[in-house]
């Protein structure tokens, strides 16, 4: 079945070329063809959401969404959000605030409340709660994921406040 | 040299226990850097697929994999023809039965592994599942187990004796085709008795429902057989790493030393990755007839389908009381439905778990527990989901019917538990059904629980909430959820605890490098648990290096001491035993170390923090670290050098951690919406190793709790169909629907546990069960609701209300 079509994709800021079927799920082509591992595969429904990355500026589960759907577009995922050396302020809070366990979901996590804090920089709890509703963590019952967001948020309005 | 450090000073410097120790597992994590099953790519790596039944109970009459086959990238389909003469269409279980790992001639639930389809990539394997072409033909099909008791539809023709005679099964006499074992446990007569004379005798039959422990991570392995050396390494994610290449050698018959069994990083396991699937059988069958490595991850459906559920135990409770409200006898009868095959994770001689747990924190004289097993057409298992061994379901059980004894006797369910604990001074306790609890404090719990909810508050509440429903002011009832639980966790003693014969210990190795910095590998693995962390704070404590210069690694068995792995909450109690004896046998060589260096005899220097001191005269020392290196450069008469230590240790007995929660939920009873305004948390789990670590375990606990008992559940319909195969239908709470919990906790060390600690990943959810529970049946007390089972989604809620009268 050589239905191969020529993609084209950013990713970390990286231009990415390949030939691909058009029905592969971008998070097969982020994982497996691209090696950016971060992102992970929980339930390939949209549920769960350990697959989140960042689309063209918007929070996508990258297993429902076909390559042929985000050829030209310009993606992040964790392994883009920050590096050792200058690690982005919600994976120190993360740690900081034993947000995660078993780490499945972290990834998607931190993506996706990356995102949540660009489109709202002062979030309530009520607000990182239904932000946050679209990724499932099975191990730390969200209470300290909540916690390592808002305080990562106050920390980044400082900073912001700082700087001005 | 720098200014001399106090002595607390070097207790915090190194991070040892009781501290709250940031995680080290945690930059990896939170930088994609983790490194799980699926993750892994092998050079010239094949996919694995399942074809499977869509029906529960079938003959299968004929397989056609000609289509498939001929599509391009397709390597193999193996059905259990091309397995039998291996000898590997069949599989032991843990509880010794045999499971098909490809249908042999039937299938008996939907989902069932009829053939594994091997391809280039997954997309090409998932194609060539679609075109394997089997012939089924439909039997009737059994997913009540009472009803399979009656059946003349018989599920295991593979167990029927000469002329359909009906042997013995692994645990003792079967008394029908479907019937799997009884398994006793106390005085029958002895409990009837004092059951007939009773002055109060409640009744109930509760049914803890089907669930699934649904790791955010499925199942799945990489096999791949090096043929040049004859060594075949297989990563998965294996609760028990050292136990899956014990079984993965007996069933190939590869030699065990040619086998690497690695369980890298593991995304959560609950209990459903302690099993052998099918999955991995075909991995290494395929990658030995390739020569390439063959993956197999299962998808969300085929894990909520196929790999180990939990419970499923239909519980039918008497309990005795005096007038005053004094227990004086339990009887409890299961049927237990264990699906197509017995494939429960339990230690061998005990068939049913630690359901005889069931007495609770009662000191209840007399008792009596019978469990039958029960074949079914659902997909097999029976796994401790964040659990010891079926003692959620024990602490359910008890912990209703404590409730309902209340509703008997008009009491107050707390102030009659409170009459029925087993007191401080009682342990180490026996209990009737055959444990010695070994410490406990339930009445200071208790208590300390009560008054932080203000308890009588909180009745008092509820009465006047109660007044204003039936005045028509509110249409919302208030619940207060108590329980308090004993877990019995730390399994155990070799004497009465093996899995497929082999010894429950765990073990613990320690290699100090000459620098002062060690590595320790232990027998279990962590699944999100931090054992990098806690374990090292355990060492620290133990030889007086800094946490951070320890490693800890586990998962791959050419390297780590053999060990029986990760659940059941067996990796502190057991393998943290063995990780501080084996710190301690360090300690002891590096005793006589430092008497040689400071010239004095053994017994006159001692252990100070992160030193050894003169006794005496503490300014004169040598720090651990000192010794490290004397072990590697000095030569001591009479000490070999180096300095490294083993321990295996086999438990002398369980732990019994406990916990008081109280749960207080308001109901909506016109919609069912439940709204949980409150809830406590205390636990007592012995010695803390790190405060942070075990907050963090009761809130994910308590959340899985919360689920369970709200909604999560594996139902069938008639036809044997799974009707929440997917996580639309199963219920997994977001962030939205969890509350924030209240954590609190006292501390009974444990006295048989080198360190005291007990154990704490399961409590929460042992616990937690019960509360949520006990809350919804609580709320519709006052309008004469004796027992509810759950799940309480919404749905059912609305339907207790409405049976109640209460919609008007």
């Amino acid at each position: 079945m050589s239905n191969k079509k020529h993609f084209k994709l950013t990713v970390n800021g990286e231009e990415q070329e390949f030939l691909a079927e058009p029905r592969e799920l971008l998070i097969h082509t982020l994982r497996e063809r691209l090696r950016q591992t971060g992102p992970h595969i929980g339930c390939e429904t949209s549920h769960c959401g350990a697959c989140t990355v960042t689309m063209n500026g918007k929070s996508v589960k990258a297993c429902t969404v076909f390559v042929a759907q985000a050829d030209g577009a310009d993606i992040t995922t964790i392994e883009g959000l920050g590096n050792p050396d200058n690690l982005h302020v919600l994976q120190e809070s993360f740690k900081e605030h034993h947000g995660l366990q078993c780490g499945f979901c972290t990834p998607g996590m931190i993506t996706r409340a990356s995102k949540l804090l660009e489109e709202n920089p002062t979030p309530t709890e009520e607000e990182v709660r239904f932000g946050m509703a679209g990724n499932i963590c099975r191990c730390t019952g969200y209470q300290n994921i909540v916690k390592s967001i808002l305080a990562a948020a106050s920390e980044m309005n400082a900073a912001k406040e700082a700087a001005e | 040299m720098n200014k001399e450090l106090t002595r607390e000073e070097r207790t915090d410097a190194l991070g040892g226990m009781g501290c709250k120790r940031k995680r080290v597992e945690d930059a990896r994590f939170t930088q994609g850097k983790g490194n799980y099953v699926d993750d892994i790519q092998l050079p010239g790596m094949l996919q694995g697929d399942f074809v499977r039944s869509p029906y529960a109970h079938a003959r299968v009459k004929s397989i056609d994999s000609s289509a498939a086959m001929a599509l391009d990238g397709v390597i193999a389909v193996l059905t259990a023809e091309d397995l039998a003469p291996l000898g590997l269409h069949w599989m032991p279980t843990l509880a010794g039965d045999k499971q098909m790992v490809l249908a042999d001639g039937k299938v008996l639930f939907q989902g069932q592994e009829v053939a594994f389809v091997v391809a280039k990539d997954r997309y090409i394997a998932a194609d060539a599942v679609e075109l394997v072409e089997v012939d089924y033909e439909e039997l009737p099909v059994l997913t009540d187990p009472f009803a399979a008791m009656e059946s003349d539809v018989v599920l295991r023709e593979d167990l029927l004796g000469d002329g359909g005679s009906l042997p013995d099964g692994a645990h003792g006499p079967r008394k029908h085709p479907n019937h799997i074992f009884t398994w006793e446990v106390g005085e029958k007569d002895a409990t009837e008795q004092v059951l007939d004379e009773a002055d109060v005798v409640a009744e109930e039959t509760v049914y803890y429902h089907r669930t699934h422990p649904c790791p955010l991570e499925t199942c799945g392995c990489v096999a791949s057989m090096d043929k040049v050396n004859g060594k075949l390494t297989l990563h998965g994610t294996f609760q028990a790493p050292h136990a899956i290449r014990t079984v993965v050698s007996l069933i190939s018959g590869i030699e065990e030393h040619n086998i690497r069994v690695i369980s890298p990083d593991i995304g959560g396991g609950f209990g459903n990755k302690v099993g052998a699937y099918p999955g991995y059988v075909c991995s290494v069958v395929a990658s030995i007839v390739t020569g390439v490595p063959v993956k197999w991850v299962e998808d969300r459906m085929e894990n909520l389908m196929t790999t180990a559920f939990a419970r499923d135990y239909h519980m039918t409770g008497k309990i005795s009381a005096t007038k005053e409200g004094k227990i004086t006898g339990l009887h409890c009868h299961v049927t237990a439905d264990h699906g197509g095959f017995d494939a429960c994770a339990d230690p061998t001689k005990f068939p049913a778990g630690f359901m005889n747990i069931c007495t609770g924190s009662y000191d209840i004289p007399t008792a009596y527990l019978a469990v039958d097993g029960v074949y079914t057409n659902k997909a097999p298992g029976g796994v401790s989901y964040r659990c010891s061994f079926r003692v959620t379901e024990a602490a359910y059980f008890i912990e209703r019917m404590v409730e309902v004894l209340a509703i008997e006797l008009s009491m107050d369910a707390a102030e009659l538990r409170r009459i029925n604990f087993i007191k401080k001074e009682q342990f180490p306790y026996q209990s009737a059904l055959g444990w010695e609890y070994d410490s406990g404090d339930y009445h200071t719990a208790w208590d300390k629980a009560l008054k932080a909810v203000d308890y009588d508050g909180l009745r008092a509440e509820q009465a006047q909430r109660v007044e204003e429903f039936k005045a028509g002011k509110t249409r919302k009832l208030m619940g207060v959820g108590l329980t308090h639980f004993t877990e019995i966790v730390g399994a155990g003693p070799v004497k009465n605890c093996d899995i497929l014969g082999l010894g429950m210990f765990d073990s613990c190795e320690i290699r100090i490098h000459p620098t002062g910095s060690a590595i320790a590998r232990l027998g279990t693995i962590s699944q999100g648990q931090g054992h990098a962390t806690t374990f090292a704070q355990i060492l620290a404590t133990e030889i007086g290096l800094p946490a951070d210069s320890i490693t800890i690694e586990e998962g791959d068995t050419d390297t780590a001491p053999y060990g029986l792995g990760t659940y059941g909450s067996r990796s502190t109690p057991v393998a943290g035993a063995a990780t501080a004896m084996a710190g301690r046998k360090i300690r002891a060589k590096a005793q006589m170390i430092a008497a040689y260096l400071l010239e004095v005899h053994d017994d006159d220097v001692e252990f100070d923090v992160d030193r050894f001191v003169i006794k005496g005269a503490p300014e004169k020392f040598k720090t651990m670290k000192e010794i490290a290196f004397a072990a590697y450069n000095q030569a001591i008469p009479g000490i070999e050098p180096g300095l490294e230590a083993v321990s295996y240790y086999d438990p002398p007995n369980m732990t019994y951690p406990f916990g008081a929660y109280v749960c207080v939920m308001d109901i909506d009873v016109d919609t069912g919406v439940t709204d949980i305004r409150r809830f406590y948390a205390l636990d007592d789990c012995g010695t803390r190793i790190n405060p942070m670590i075990i907050e963090g375990q009761v809130h994910g606990g308590l959340t899985e709790a919360l689920a369970v008992a709200l909604g999560q559940e594996i139902a069938y319909d008639d036809m044997g169909n799974v009707k929440t195969g997917t996580l639309m239908d199963f219920f997994l709470p977001t962030a939205w629907e969890v509350p924030n919990y209240e954590t609190d906790h006292t501390v009974t060390p444990s006295p048989h546990h080198p360190i005291g600690a007990k154990g704490v990943g399961e409590s929460p959810h042992v616990g937690g069960v019960p509360c949520f529970s006990n809350a919804v049946n609580d709320a519709f007390r006052a309008f004469g609701l004796r027992h509810t089972n759950m799940p309480h989604d919404h749905w059912r809620i609305w339907k207790t209300a409405n049976d109640l009268g209460l919609h008007g």
